[in-house]
């Protein structure tokens, strides 16, 4: 069975965003990337899945800008097998066309199952994945806390609002990765250096035959209200009193 | 145009952020229906046809939305989307899970998690774990949104809306439940409570968790929440969670113990209207935020905060 598995590079998840001055944007002028952390814990289950004898390989694949690539090989290092690079230039891929991107590859492609990461932390969508299941006419099971795949079917815990639900969803399907999935392993040298020499293939989304030009448009992006803290209180007796007569809360 | 609005709901009640989701549908203009798509789910369509900002409720009520899958979910919505200028979910778990599924049959874009509506086409939305807000338009001819429920109060109930049924879309028979670990709890439900105790790694253990802090919720009407460290420690289980992949929160008052108040929590409690810190690091980041900061030892600050109220 083979796995693909889509990973987005994002601003790290250590670093505080600004928006620009002139509001078109964040500044990410010099800010350390690196993978999308949801995305880090999908290949690590799919790289578990192939360690365990229930995949067979594990493809990941990047709808972006070239240096994505870097991207892939941190995938091929923790022990994906192989690498797409879907080259989009310097456009923002929004996530219906990351969905159309990956089905696309779908087609080529045959996975039994797809592991994303259930949200990429730069614009918080919390879409592709889902979009992907329905544009393939697949089940999904999103916000992953434990898979287990057998007898062509995946047996998932889901993390909602109200606690845990288990699903069993036949495959071929979509599954998205939460944060307690698993947790994703350092690279060891030699598979770094192993790395290098797997395979990592490019196409476009004109040879992919997918329009990807974006539907929403920004207009602006801005700094959030600040907000006024850093107030402190001297003991109990003083938040309480705070709290009851100058808040006004309780 | 008439805006749809898909109510979150148990069958026999709506969840709060239906009625925030109805909120922002009010701002949109245009009458708006709610769909409650259940199994014996007159409860929650009776509730829908008091809340507040609803013309009409339409209830499908089938033995195939008793486990509200995001299939079965999405191919009905989609059934019915005709004629609407506009779909309205809560970006909470149920609606995160469905909701992008029929923007993609319908061939649009969706817009998630807004907190703004600006026009009918233009909204804001947070991003970056709320650190930046864009503000996006639309070019599609469905707008289909996810709403963050604490950016919108909800409207006055007492409305006498007709409910009207409406035919299930086919069983698409993907997924089974085998099981569900939802949490019992007397206390309010986190995403709409007035008052939030909440707790981080600064607690320890499962065990002083409880023991610190429920008497103090108790005493406070409130509800539990806790950081992601808090839950990746295992002292609570997962829907306890607040932040940027958690809940997000905006209380009247969040009383924040052991919780060092890292980006991605902040993230989903900054709206909070008063932000207390329990914490005997000064440093933390989470008093950078904090209206009141007590810079003490929680064992002993918090059982003497709960004899003091």
């Amino acid at each position: 069975m083979k796995v693909l598995v889509p990973v987005k590079r994002v601003v790290d998840s250590n670093v505080k965003v600004r928006a620009k001055a002139d509001e078109t944007g964040v500044d990410l002028a010099n800010v350390k990337m690196a993978m999308n952390p949801f995305d880090e814990i999908a290949v690590e289950e799919a790289v578990r899945l192939k360690e365990k004898g229930v995949a067979t390989e594990v493809v990941v694949v990047s709808c972006g800008p070239a240096i994505c690539q870097e991207t892939l090989r941190k995938a091929l290092e923790v022990g994906a097998d192989r690498a797409i690079l879907v080259d989009v230039g310097d456009i923002e891929v929004q996530p219906l066309a990351v969905a159309k991107l990956l089905k696309a590859l779908v087609a080529k492609e045959a996975p039994q199952l797809v592991i994303a990461g259930k949200q990429a932390i730069d614009d918080d969508a919390n879409q592709v994945g889902q979009m992907l299941a329905a544009l393939q006419g697949w089940p999904q099971a999103a916000f992953a806390s434990k898979v287990e795949v057998s007898d062509g079917k995946a047996r998932v815990t889901r993390e909602v609002d109200g606690g845990l639900e288990t699903l069993e969803v036949p495959l071929p399907a979509v599954i998205t990765a939460d944060l307690r999935l698993n947790e994703p392993r350092y690279a060891k040298l030699p598979d770094v250096m192993k790395a290098k020499k797997k395979p990592l293939d490019a196409t476009t989304p004109a040879e992919l035959g997918v329009d990807v030009a974006p539907r929403l448009k920004t207009l602006k992006v801005s700094d959030p209200p600040k907000r006024q803290g850093g107030g402190k209180v001297a003991d109990v007796a003083d938040l309480v009193n705070k709290l009851k007569n100058e808040a006004k809360v309780i | 145009m008439a805006i749809l609005v898909i109510a979150e709901h148990d069958h026999a009640s709506l969840k709060a952020a239906t009625r925030n989701t109805l909120a922002a549908a009010a701002k949109l203009g245009g009458e708006a229906h709610l769909l409650v798509a259940g199994g014996n789910a007159a409860g929650a369509a009776a509730q829908g046809a008091a809340a507040g900002g609803v013309a009409k409720v339409l209830l499908a009520d089938a033995p195939q939305y008793a486990e509200q899958s995001a299939e079965n979910l999405a191919a009905l919505v989609v059934s019915l989307a005709g004629g609407y200028s506009h779909i309205l979910a809560p970006a909470s778990s149920f609606g995160k899970n469905f909701l992008p599924r029929v923007a993609a049959l319908l061939d649009v874009a969706q817009i998630s998690d807004i907190v703004g509506v600006l026009s009918a086409d233009t909204f804001v939305r947070p991003i970056y774990a709320g650190n930046a807000l864009a503000t996006v338009q639309s070019a599609d001819a469905v707008k289909v949104i996810s709403v963050r429920a604490t950016a919108f109060d909800a409207l006055p109930e007492g409305g006498s809306a007709p409910i009207e049924n409406v035919a299930a879309a086919a069983d698409l028979g993907f997924s089974k439940r085998l099981g569900q670990e939802l949490t019992k709890s007397e206390r309010p439900e986190l995403g709409a409570a007035k008052i939030i105790v909440s707790g981080g790694r600064g607690l320890g253990s499962g065990e002083n968790y409880k023991k610190v802090l429920e008497p103090l919720a108790d005493k406070l009407g409130a509800a539990l929440g806790a950081s992601r460290a808090a839950v990746d420690a295992g002292f609570v289980p997962n829907d306890f969670q607040v932040g940027q992949t958690g809940k997000i929160v905006a209380p009247q008052l969040y009383i924040a113990v052991g919780i060092s108040g890292a980006i991605q929590h902040l993230a989903g409690m900054k709206d909070s209207k008063v932000i207390v810190a329990i914490n005997k690091n000064p440093d933390e980041p989470i008093f950078q935020i904090a209206d009141y900061g007590l810079v003490a030892d929680l064992n002993e600050a918090v059982p003497e905060l709960v004899a003091a109220l």
